[in-house]
């Protein structure tokens, strides 16, 4: 292309990026107000320095090694409470995750107490869910494992149908017109399209579940929790270490197991 | 036989699709549809099956009004009717087989074929309808292997596998290249004679509508404007329809002239 005919065209004048600017500067107003209203004081944080440093070289040069054969039950009883806890809440979750989708069911104001009935439990974190349930059921693994199953379940349920709400509709427009009734277009446009979202959905929920587990034991929950609060007051930081290095160790493993299979599902 | 009476289709947000538009189609006719975009053909065609449903006026199947039916008696007349579409509609993750047993759903108790126990009698009926189609080899792939016009084929399986006495096919060869159009028209028309299937076909394209059918219907703007067998179709009609005379490049050519 010769050089005259680049100057024939009529390049547009870049416009003003008053939008990016603006929204920096928002950032940073937000950032710096947060700090005030938090009294955070980088003072406080340099002071505090050699007592986290005191601490995070109990943790981790002077790690209790030995301490490791009695992790391994808890360990055991944690894994198995993030199992149990993530299938009954990704079960749970199909119905009302049918209820939810606007694409299946067509009267808004179903769908919208649905929805809203999963924000309750999305609002409320696993913890506040673990203690609840330490005081109905007793402090043991079955309370643990049933507030994983209702935090699997508020979060299931939204991604489930908002996954539903995502599938190409021609699928469904064809059936509809074919004289298919709304459980076979459920079972015949739905179910095929979601189905290995849904799977991901369970080991996402699970990796999730896997990190909560290990501290749902702070409120008597079971599991590996509890040792972390029995150490935790009596100040020993070599053990916690290696509480943390072995759940570190469990949640890499699970994390790559379940990005492997969930590479292969969609 | 489809008796089309005054209907009229105005939409919620005020515009009127289609206004006091009356047709009867005898069976076994091929009776294309054409007219600009937003002319109302697929109102008309959706409004036959119900899938849009008219602000007034009645469509009779065999003497039945499909605008009063519901529920199980809407779904057991729309299992007559079968549908195909400009985007295939098919279940891309799903076999073609089941997608074209999707087609037999309608024949059976919902549980039945949510356990997905289709009769054997339903996989030969899927196998014929692929066989008719010229795609049999293709039953156990997935949908989404298969090319435009091949999923288009599946569609048109899908919607034989319902033994339908009525086919709507809502602009089926849109989104083809020309040479893969060709393929799929030619299909439509043989499955209208073979089994004497009542076919109704939006088309973009006049000189197809001309090719293939025995009779057009001309929507403007809503309106039914021309009525008649393809050979009573001249420049004025066309005129009619399209609002001026068409310019050589908006049509389509024979395929004869295409290089493959």
């Amino acid at each position: 292309m010769s050089r005259t005919s680049r100057s024939d065209m009529n390049i547009p004048k870049k416009p003003l990026e008053l939008k990016k600017y603006f929204s920096i500067a928002l950032f940073l107003t937000i950032l710096f107000a947060s700090g005030w209203f938090a009294d955070f004081s980088l003072i406080e944080v340099f002071r505090g320095i050699g007592e986290t440093k005191e601490i995070l070289t109990k943790m981790f040069f002077h790690t209790d090694w030995s301490y490791l054969s009695n992790l391994l039950g808890p360990l055991k009883e944690t894994i198995q409470m993030s199992i149990v806890g993530t299938m009954i809440g990704s079960i749970a979750a199909i119905p009302i995750a049918v209820f939810s989708a606007r694409n299946f069911i067509k009267n808004k104001v179903f769908t919208a107490f649905w929805r809203n009935f999963l924000g309750v439990f999305r609002t409320i974190p696993a913890l506040v869910f673990a203690a609840i349930f330490a005081s109905v059921f007793g402090l043991n693994s079955f309370s643990g494992m049933l507030s994983l199953a209702v935090f699997t379940f508020g979060l299931l349920a939204k991604l489930i149908y908002e996954a539903m709400e995502g599938i190409d509709h021609g699928a469904v427009e064809a059936l509809e017109a074919s004289g298919a009734s709304q459980l076979s277009i459920l079972r015949y446009a739905f179910v095929p399209q979601v189905l290995p979202q849904y799977l991901s959905f369970i080991l996402y929920a699970f990796e999730i579940n896997i990190r909560s587990a290990s501290i749902l034991g702070y409120v008597g929950a079971g599991g590996i929790g509890v040792y972390y609060q029995r150490n935790l007051s009596f100040f020993r930081y070599e053990r916690i270490g290696t509480i943390v290095i072995l759940t570190f160790a469990v949640v890499l493993v699970t994390d790559a197991i379940s990005a492997k299979i969930r590479e292969k599902l969609v | 036989m489809v008796e089309i009476k005054n209907l009229t289709k105005i939409y919620p947000n005020g515009v009127k699709a289609l206004e006091d538009v009356s047709l009867t189609i005898e069976e076994g006719e091929f009776v294309a549809i054409i007219g600009l975009s937003g002319a109302g053909k697929s109102t008309l065609l959706r409004m036959i099956n119900k899938m849009i449903e008219p602000t007034s006026g009645d469509v009779l199947i065999n003497g039945e009004s499909i605008v009063a039916a519901k529920g199980k008696k809407l779904r057991r007349m729309r299992r007559d009717i079968g549908m195909i579409f400009q985007s295939f509609n098919l279940v891309k993750r799903s076999k073609v087989l089941t997608n074209v047993l999707a087609g037999r759903i309608a024949y059976h108790h919902p549980i039945v074929t949510t356990l997905g126990l289709f009769p054997e009698k339903d996989k030969q009926i899927a196998f014929e309808a692929l066989h008719r189609v010229n795609i049999l080899e293709k039953a156990y792939n997935r949908a989404d292997e298969l090319s435009g016009g091949q999923m288009q084929r599946v569609a048109i399986a899908r919607s034989l596998a319902q033994e339908p006495k009525i086919l709507l096919a809502d602009e089926p060869v849109a989104s083809l290249d020309p040479i893969t159009t060709i393929h799929v028209m030619n299909d439509l028309r043989r499955i209208n004679r073979e089994l004497k299937l009542t076919t109704l076909v939006n088309l973009h394209h006049v000189d197809l509508a001309l090719k293939y059918s025995h009779r057009i219907i001309g929507l403007q703007g809503g309106h039914l404007v021309f009525d008649g067998p393809s050979s009573e179709v001249n420049d004025d009609v066309l005129r009619q329809i399209y609002g001026r005379e068409l310019l050589e490049e908006e049509v389509l050519g024979d395929v004869e002239d295409l290089e493959v």
